[in-house]
């Protein structure tokens, strides 16, 4: 644990686990997590390499992270792991959103990408000290019998049934497992809350870009939210000071789903809160709009969670629930009459291989 | 704080996104000298996986008090889904009720305290309780403060009643409510240990106290270090009698149980949701404080049940003495 303040002083040496420079390894670099924690990274000196894992090629600019395109269960990454000698991984690459692909396909990127992970990390002549784990507040599920915040040790009200929760408790599972077995290992596990702000799509913010916003009949809910500022930040911060253990992510306050709504200028449309399914897959097969079967629940009752551990262990949020929304609301109002207002980024390989290998372009 | 080293990357262009990337390594990093400044956050060791953390909380910044808000809000609803506006409505609308339907009457009301937290013990009775919500507008307009009452679950899963319930101040009973309502935002919060086993005792039975649960709401006071304060209850029996119960309706629906009331014969369907105008009498007891440290774990089992059972037969004996002094039903 890094307590000295003097760590933070540029002229005195670094907390004892920066002692020497680190070398990270970030997974899934084409996600929107990975590619921003990615270049936080690149701009700080006491990170000499850092290594970035997806299937899909960066989504943003990257001055010296290497990129290694992968499959998506990591088959080739203990190899990887060796030949770095990584001494922390950050793992982002885990699938939350259950819209974007099959359960097959989740199962493969969550389950077993991160059970290779894992089995690459604690290999006999493994160099990693820490391990930084995105994970999300679905874990805690969603029932009636649910308290009104979660903290990170409340169990379950209910099993999960969700192949999303389901998979989501099979990595944190994993964790468990590596942390027991690999007590030199810094493990942070962190429970992200729902996301939303300027930049990232989650199912959340598409039911809230639709002209009518879907809620449920006679319920509503209160909603929690986390900035995707805080979220990077959150993640640098488990990076800086080693945090070790559990820790949730989510802003302060929870909001009535009908105030969400108002707040973002829109109108809400009752679903029935029985056969929902029934009547909200039509749509999804016309492409219309996506209820997912996962967010029924969620609209029915909300979920909270307690982030007071990790503000115990000195973080500090910029955005409370509502200020999050405030950051979507204005970037949604932005895309409406400009549309895409920065060019989105390509990654060109040739390109990076010149600028960063060529002998031609001149480096210090 | 010294400015991060210069690195010159021949091709350093910044956009908005390095720029944001950057200013959050940098905030992280300042908040990171305000923790040294501030706490000493737990060693490694108190905070591994599986370690017991579940009690340490500590008292939360601004969100220890539910009611402040801020500006960007459009609605007053609180973190607990409890409404202040709402609240006031529902006070406008069910003060003749109270006033002149049920003329109640507190006798001890100087033993709840105008600040800081306490949990409210009561008894519950009749088929729909009527002494929860006179005890909560009871105590709202006469101490000016809010009270949260907790009840089943069942309540949440109602669409429009379970909301409603819920903006008016009502929440699920689970531990790690009262826990938080009481030790960190110091609030009144009503439970009634006897659950729906209370409710669903018929008229035969009236004022013949229930188990009080498992005791869990002594060990949540104890836990909280907040008094717990008996609250006896007399009228809500008499406001709406079960004759008899329908136990394979209740099982068909799923409820804990379906009563046939009185109030059903007189008035049909009209009995359904209406009270006969019983007279409620409300005495609020001594508060009872436990001598042990807050913040625990768990609690010595037997102490906690000892400590339910005096509670519990303090509330009886207070019940049996208001009724050797009550003439009539409708009159007190």
């Amino acid at each position: 644990m890094s307590a000295e303040p003097t760590a933070l002083d540029g002229s005195t040496p670094s907390p004892a686990p920066s002692n020497e420079r680190r070398r990270v390894l970030v997974t899934g670099l084409g996600t929107f997590w990975g590619g921003r924690v990615a270049q936080a990274l690149e701009d700080d000196p006491n990170v000499e390499v850092i290594v970035g894992l997806d299937t899909t090629e960066p989504t943003v600019e990257l001055e010296r992270t290497e990129y290694v395109r992968v499959d998506a269960n990591y088959s080739i990454l203990s190899r990887i792991v060796r030949a770095t000698e990584v001494d922390t991984i950050i793992h982002t690459f885990l699938a939350v959103d259950p819209t974007q692909m099959s359960t097959r396909a989740m199962h493969e990127i969550n389950v077993i990408g991160t059970m290779n992970l894992f089995a690459a990390a604690s290999a006999p002549a493994s160099t990693v000290r820490n391990v930084i784990v995105k994970s999300s507040t679905m874990i805690y599920g969603c029932a009636p019998e649910d308290p009104v915040w979660f903290t990170e040790d409340t169990p379950r009200s209910r099993p999960s049934r969700a192949p999303i929760e389901r998979s989501l408790e099979a990595v944190e599972g994993y964790v468990r497992d590596f942390a027991e077995d690999n007590p030199h290992v810094n493990v942070a596990l962190l429970r992200f809350s729902n996301v939303i702000g300027s930049e990232l799509e989650t199912p959340l913010t598409r039911l809230l870009s639709l002209p009518v916003v879907p809620s449920m009949f006679g319920y509503d809910p209160r909603f929690q939210f986390v900035h995707e500022h805080d979220v990077i930040r959150s993640i640098l911060y488990a990076f800086d000071h080693d945090l070790p253990g559990v820790f949730n992510v989510a802003g302060d306050g929870l909001l009535p789903w009908s105030e969400v709504a108002a707040l973002c200028g829109k109108r809400t449309i009752a679903l029935p809160p029985w056969g929902t399914s029934l009547l909200t897959s039509p749509f999804r097969t016309l492409g219309i709009a996506d209820v997912p079967d996962e967010y029924h629940g969620l609209l029915k009752y909300g979920r909270g969670v307690d982030n007071s551990r990790l503000k115990h262990y000195g973080f500090r949020y910029e955005y409370t629930s509502s200020e999050a929304i405030e950051g979507f609301i204005r970037s949604s109002r932005l895309r409406r009459t400009v549309g895409d207002s920065e060019p989105k980024y390509k990654y060109e390989r040739d390109v990076e291989q010149f600028f960063r290998h060529s002998p031609a372009v001149h480096r210090d | 704080m010294a400015p991060p080293p210069k690195r010159s990357v021949s091709r350093a262009r910044p956009t908005p996104e390095r720029r944001r990337a950057r200013q959050a390594v940098e905030a992280a990093r300042n908040g990171s000298t305000a923790r040294t400044a501030t706490i000493d956050p737990p060693t490694p060791d108190e905070q591994a996986f599986g370690g017991s953390v579940g009690t340490d909380l500590v008292p939360l910044g601004r969100g220890s008090d539910p009611d402040v808000l801020d500006d960007r809000r459009l609605s007053d609803v609180n973190e607990w889904g409890r409404s202040e506006h709402m609240r006031e409505i529902a006070r406008r609308i069910y003060d003749p009720v109270y006033r002149h339907w049920f003329r109640a009457e507190w006798e001890g009301l100087e033993h709840i305290p105008t600040d800081g937290g306490a949990l409210l013990v009561a008894n519950h009775a009749g088929a729909i309780p009527s002494d929860a919500p006179v005890i909560m507008h009871g105590i709202e307009t006469e101490l000016e403060r809010p009270v949260y009452g907790l009840a089943d679950n069942l309540f949440r899963t109602l669409p429009m009643i379970g909301t409603i319930w819920n903006r008016l101040g009502g929440l699920p009973a689970h531990p790690d409510n009262a826990y938080r309502l009481l030790r960190e935002q110091h609030q009144l919060v009503l439970v009634f240990p006897e659950g729906s086993k209370g409710p669903a005792k018929t008229y035969d039975e009236r004022y013949q106290l229930r188990r009080f649960g498992r005791g869990g709401f002594v060990e949540i006071a104890m836990r909280a270090g907040v008094p717990v304060i008996p609250i006896a209850v007399v009228g809500a029996e008499e406001s709406m009698p079960t004759l008899f119960r329908i136990p394979s309706v209740a099982k068909a629906l799923g409820l804990p149980y379906v009563p046939l009331t009185a109030n059903m014969l007189v008035g049909g369907p009209l009995g359904v949701v209406s009270y006969f105008p019983a007279k409620f009498k409300l005495k609020v007891l001594e508060p009872v404080h436990f001598d042990v440290p807050p913040g625990q774990e768990r609690y010595s089992r037997s102490r906690v049940m000892d400590e339910s059972e005096a509670i519990r037969d303090h509330i009886q004996s207070a019940l049996y003495e208001m009724l050797q002094v009550r003439r009539s039903v409708w009159f007190g």
